[in-house]
């Protein structure tokens, strides 16, 4: 087995008051290509910038070749041949495909750029690929494997020893994964060492010699591939069986709390409809901009809408979400940080900002104020260090709660929640499993919106599935599933709304 | 026992936390006056202190109302010009009313309900065009103060307006007089600050100002009426403009081109020295009493003294507001 060409040792890394990162150890060999799995907010992206130079680790040493070294930017690391691909690639849309492989670093003859030189090179790297990109294209007009392949050649431009990749099935269908596949072996043939994360554990399985486990920040398992199999993988990441993180599901009642008829936000959405039940959480389904967010938004009265909202029983007017929240019903934000919480500001402020006609009549009533917030605190389980101080210093998890917090200060009876867990450690998720479950039991009624498909499948009794702005279809109990809901979500095999519609 | 050592240790808390952004502008003033005291004996006479303060009050007010737009995230470029031309249609009016009703008491309430009703009304077309038609405020604003700066000209014909005598010896007293040796416009300008850093810091209305001025997205989804608070912002500020000229009218008895000229750079100045942030979302009314006094006092000193030109003001003012912005960004980036 080779050298170490790349070393972590002892890594933490901190932003502002929160550690990110606690101890981590990892390796980077030459042929090997090493997976690094963890559930969202356990440190991958952190770890992974840190090796490529963008993040500087708040203690510990990076090693290169056995020596310490420490990269000011992420030029360093490239001119030692290390690259990151990221999720979102970096390419500029509007130039041509070899002058983005050249970009910062175009070949001359003399004070001129010797285009026919850098044509034929990228023509020569994407070869190598077994890519039939024309080098000349605009990278606006290729479709997104081909930027990824792009991004690779960009990468083997340079003297490549170390390749970072991130997430990069993510945007890829099957066919074009197993295309990504077969390069990056190629690769690890060549003697480079291939750092490589993904959600999809069969991936790792059938592709990575060698596995590491990030949970919560630390390193919690690295193994040889062959050694440990996908259950344990699962089980590693989140630190305990998976079925303890879900309560049991919420048993709907028989009284229409929420009827949605014929719903259309001109462009986005086109005739939604759904009906919602006392006690019941009913999952959203489907891709990223396959307008979830959008709907709830317009339930909510965020956005302009027409077609009918009936809140138990009354009709609920378009685009006016203090009415919706006077009348019950209220909208929890995916963007909570862009959305949902005054990032400058205190906790005690960012709670009542919504309610604040409760706190008082003419002045604010601070003691009422930060008696709410004492409640709050306790009954959500809100960490917060020192009262005052901004919100934008707590942590995703303890942010959420707060939002959490916020937005059911109200007393809502109708609550759309989207993305409630996004970027938050395992522990704060199942606080909001059961949060969320102890809801529906009480007899509130409940949309969830969900990219995440365990959370989803595990929690909801019903789901609704949405592609390209429209509902196309309805999941009940078992059939809930992995399976049929990226069907449905990619467009494939619509069900019973195709006949409404 | 327990007591004296619970209150000296909270004492002892705040004292930790003291930052150069509350205490700035605070100690620049402190430093001002000892200055004062130094180089001048006549100073801190009544007199000169109650000039300083009855000239900083049109400013003053028309600054509180500035903190409440600037808070919101908002700007107002036309308060000067809005001043002058208020102050003229309202001189205008009471002499067309003396013409019909004689030198009466009525006249001059008439008056003042013009001021501050053309006042309320050209902020509100501001807030309208901000709010209701989405024009940027830097723009609108622009434009309507080459609008009132223009109209007040023509309405002048280049001259200048005066209040007819008699009636000017009757509103006299509003600026000049005053009760237990201090002048109306300080009181006024005094209940407006108090009023104003009321309204900011214990009542909905400011926190949300200080809500969509940090970030108005999040305002909106907390269902704020987002346009209705800015516009309102504008409307109080229009409301002060016309209350300013209220008492700058009887103190002159005229208005011509140059009323007001540079009156809503002054404003903004006096807000930001005062320690509220230019990109909104956190204001403070005392900071912005502070910063007027600290311009006003910078004036006076000058023109106290003679090793420094008075023309220099100007460059003096104007090193000032740059500094006190070099702070605020300094205590920001510390945290």
């Amino acid at each position: 087995m080779a050298d170490p060409i790349l070393a972590l040792r002892g890594v933490d890394k901190s932003f502002g008051p929160v550690q990110v990162l606690h101890g981590v150890d990892f390796e980077l060999r030459p042929g090997e290509i090493h997976a690094l799995i963890g559930e969202n907010g356990a440190g991958k992206s952190t770890t992974m910038k840190i090796i490529a130079g963008y993040y500087d680790a708040t203690a510990g040493e990076t090693l290169w070749q056995g020596k310490p070294i420490r990269f000011q930017s992420s030029d360093d690391a490239e001119a030692l041949g290390i690259v990151m691909i990221h999720q979102e690639f970096n390419l500029a849309e509007h130039l041509g495909v070899d002058q983005n492989v050249f970009l910062g670093r175009e070949l001359k003859r003399g004070w001129r750029l010797d285009h026919k030189a850098m044509r034929a090179r990228t023509s020569e790297l994407l070869d190598r690929l077994e890519c039939n990109i024309d080098p000349s294209a605009q990278v606006s007009r290729i479709s997104v494997p081909s930027k990824q392949m792009v991004e690779i050649a960009k990468a083997l431009s340079r003297d490549l020893r170390v390749l970072v990749m991130d997430e990069p099935t993510a945007v890829l269908t099957e066919r074009d994964c197993e295309i990504l596949f077969r390069q990056i072996e190629r690769l690890r043939d060549e003697g480079v060492a291939i750092l490589y994360t993904s959600h999809k554990l069969s991936e790792v399985k059938r592709v990575c010699d060698r596995v590491t486990v990030l949970r919560d920040g630390a390193m919690v398992r690295s193994e040889m591939v062959a050694d440990i199999t996908e259950d344990e993988m699962a089980a590693a990441m989140v630190g305990r069986e998976l079925s303890d993180l879900y309560p049991a599901k919420a048993v709907p009642q028989d009284e229409v709390m929420l009827e949605v008829e014929g719903l259309s936000v001109p462009g986005i959405i086109e005739n939604a409809s759904l009906t919602l039940r006392r006690g019941e959480v009913l999952g959203i389904g489907g891709l990223v901009g396959s307008g979830r967010t959008e709907l709830a938004e317009a339930i909510a009265g965020l956005r302009p809408r027409t077609g009918q909202v009936r809140l138990m029983g009354e009709p609920l007017p378009a685009g006016e979400v203090r009415t919706a929240m006077e009348r019950g019903l209220v909208y929890l934000t995916e963007d909570r940080k862009n959305a949902g919480l005054l990032l400058d500001k205190g906790a005690r402020e960012n709670l009542t900002l919504a309610l604040l006609d409760r706190f008082g009549k003419l002045l604010i009533d601070r003691k009422a104020e930060e008696a709410a917030l004492d409640r709050a605190i306790e009954e959500f389980a809100i960490r917060i260090p020192e009262r005052g101080m901004p919100v934008g210093n707590l942590s995703g998890g303890n942010q959420q709660k707060l939002l959490l917090a916020k937005t059911l200060l109200s007393k809502p009876q109708v609550i759309l929640i989207d993305e409630p867990t996004r970027g938050i450690d395992i522990g704060t998720k199942q606080q909001i499993y059961g949060l969320i479950s102890r809801l529906a039991a009480e007899g509130h009624a409940i949309i969830m919106i969900s990219s995440e498909m365990p959370e989803l499948i595990g929690i909801v009794s019903r789901a609704l599935v949405m592609h390209d702005g429209r509902v196309v279809g309805e999941l009940q109990g078992d059939d809930v599933n992995e399976g049929a809901i990226v069907r449905l979500a990619m467009g494939l095999g619509e069900t019973s709304t195709e006949a409404v519609a | 026992m327990t007591m004296a050592t619970a209150s000296k240790s909270t004492s002892q808390g705040a004292g930790r936390k003291i930052d150069l952004q509350v205490i700035g502008p605070v100690v620049a003033l402190i430093a001002l006056i000892l200055i004062g005291m130094a180089l001048n004996s006549n100073f801190l006479s009544y007199a000169n202190i109650t000039n300083v303060l009855a000239r900083s009050a049109f400013i003053g007010i028309i600054a509180v109302g500035m903190t409440f737009v600037i808070t919101a995230g908002g700007l107002d470029l036309s308060v000067g010009s809005m001043a002058a031309f208020v102050a003229g249609l309202m001189i205008l009016t009471m002499n067309t009313l003396t013409e019909n009703m004689g030198v009466s008491l009525p006249v001059i309430l008439l008056g003042i309900a013009l001021a501050l009703g053309a006042g309320l009304i050209a902020g509100i077309i501001n807030g309208v065009l901000i709010t209701r038609v989405g024009i940027e405020a830097f723009i609108v604003t622009l434009g309507t103060m080459g609008i009132y700066r223009s109209l007040i000209t023509w309405l002048a014909d280049g001259g200048t307006l005066s209040l007819g005598f008699e009636m000017r010896e009757l509103y006299r007293p509003v600026y000049y007089g005053g009760i237990a040796g201090i002048s109306w416009p300080i009181i006024a300008f005094a209940v407006v600050a108090i009023i104003g850093e009321i309204v900011m810091r214990h009542t909905a209305f400011g926190r949300h100002c200080a809500a969509i001025g940090s970030n108005e997205r999040v305002a909106r989804y907390s269902s704020i009426a987002v346009l209705k608070v800015r516009l309102a912002t504008y409307a109080l500020l229009g409301l002060l403009v016309g209350f300013a000229v209220v008492m700058y009218v009887p103190r002159l008895g005229s208005a011509s081109a140059s009323t007001g000229l540079l009156w809503e750079l002054e404003a903004i100045a006096a807000v930001i020295i005062g320690g509220t942030l230019l990109k909104g979302g956190f204001g403070r009314v005392w900071g912005t009493v502070v910063g007027v006094l600290i311009l006003s006092l910078i004036g006076n000193i000058l023109n106290l003294t003679d090793f420094v030109s008075p023309y220099l003001n100007g460059a003096i003012q104007g090193a000032v507001i740059i500094l006190a912005v070099v702070m605020q960004r300094k205590s920001a980036s510390d945290r």
